[in-house]
């Protein structure tokens, strides 16, 4: 009896965490009923696989145990779904996510199976200590440990890297530039003078030089553009490649810039939409953590 | 990255070299020139840049 209530509380701490982790997502994924419904069945068979793990331990049922190990392997599939699917919609965005970014999502998806399948772990096995009130001590435990992960575990963002602030765009004859950061060739006067009326620019200066070869990768800035389009829209249909955003860098400072053609042209919105940008884990560089990084840097 | 340069737009016959591998049109003035470029964008889904020597390019990139 003390067995099937631990593990319907580590399922039910374990189902929550993943539901938590679902809900604190704000980079409009998965923003579709049936993208959560995915998401929920995967998270609850995590957290009762996760759940049942000690109980059929004790119960000396080691093939349940082995069985169990085998079916968290099957949990690494989650990121290859993830990354098909995005990789599926690319062609169809106006403003691409790019690889690096699909990268990072599928890999956080699966990583929250697992983290439920921890919390459910952790609940099931508090449940199955002897003594009156275990389940509900199981059941607290589970949910505080969600919550620390949900806040401790989390991307750090473009804001944590570098300062970001507005910046003036100019045009030497056709080529567009914002604080000598050369961003693209643009031909016809029309086109220009929709780009001057237009189009928000922002600088974005990392604050060391880790945070600049960070800044340096293609795939976060192209993440940077993405979700800039995402949150203020884009003014931009398929023929119009020139109203694409743009990232581009200053290959001495470091520093990058974005000019985007928002349909919303509010800079303040702009900068804090840059600013929560997440930093793609998979991209970060540290060579300040290297002696020969250091020596480099000064 | 697979830049390719679609047509050619130029004021300037002497400055594009026959035979390439994009179709080039000549425009007798700027207007012409802006007008046919933007046409041609917007047919082939590509963008104008201005080599700023009378030869506008569409490019697909």
């Amino acid at each position: 009896m003390r067995e099937l209530a631990a593990i319907l509380a580590g399922t039910l701490a374990g189902s929550i965490a993943r539901l938590i982790m679902l809900r604190s997502d704000y980079r409009q994924y998965p923003s579709f009923p049936h993208g959560y419904v995915i998401h929920m069945s995967l998270g609850v068979i995590a957290a009762f696989i996760g759940a049942v793990a000690l109980p059929a331990l004790l119960a000396r049922r080691y093939d349940a145990a082995t069985f169990l190990a085998i079916a968290a392997q099957q949990f690494r599939e989650i990121r290859n779904m993830e990354r098909r699917s995005l990789e599926a919609m690319e062609e169809t965005e106006l403003v691409r996510r790019g690889s690096a970014y699909i990268e990072g999502i599928s890999r956080v998806f699966e990583a929250r199976n697992y983290l439920a399948m921890t919390v459910a772990l952790a609940a099931s096995s508090i449940s199955l200590l002897p003594f009156s009130h275990s389940v509900h001590l199981g059941m607290a435990v589970g949910l505080a440990a969600a919550f620390l992960m949900n806040k401790f575990i989390y991307w750090r963002s473009v804001g944590d890297l570098a300062v970001v602030r507005p910046a003036k765009i100019n045009f030497d004859g056709p080529t567009m530039e914002v604080e000598g950061i050369v961003i693209s060739n643009v031909g016809g006067e029309k086109t220009r003078e929709l780009l001057k009326k237009r189009a928000l620019a922002v600088i974005i200066e990392p604050k060391d030089d880790n945070a600049s070869a960070t800044l340096a990768n293609i795939g976060q800035r192209q993440a940077i553009a993405h979700d800039a389009a995402a949150v203020l829209g884009v003014t931009k249909d398929v023929g119009d490649p020139e109203f694409t955003p743009l990232v581009r860098r200053n290959i001495e400072t470091g520093r990058v810039a974005l000019v985007i053609t928002a349909v919303e042209p509010d800079m303040e919105s702009l900068l804090a939409a840059v600013r929560r940008v997440p930093i793609i884990e998979n991209v970060v560089r540290k060579p300040l953590d290297t002696k020969a990084g250091r020596k480099a840097s000064d | 990255m697979h830049s390719a340069i679609l047509a050619i737009v130029t004021l300037n016959p002497e400055k594009v070299v026959e035979g390439g591998s994009a179709p080039v049109f000549y425009a007798s003035d700027h207007a012409e020139q802006e007008r046919v470029s933007t046409v041609l964008s917007e047919i082939l889904l590509g963008m104008v840049h201005d080599l700023e020597n009378g030869v506008y390019l569409i490019v697909r990139h």
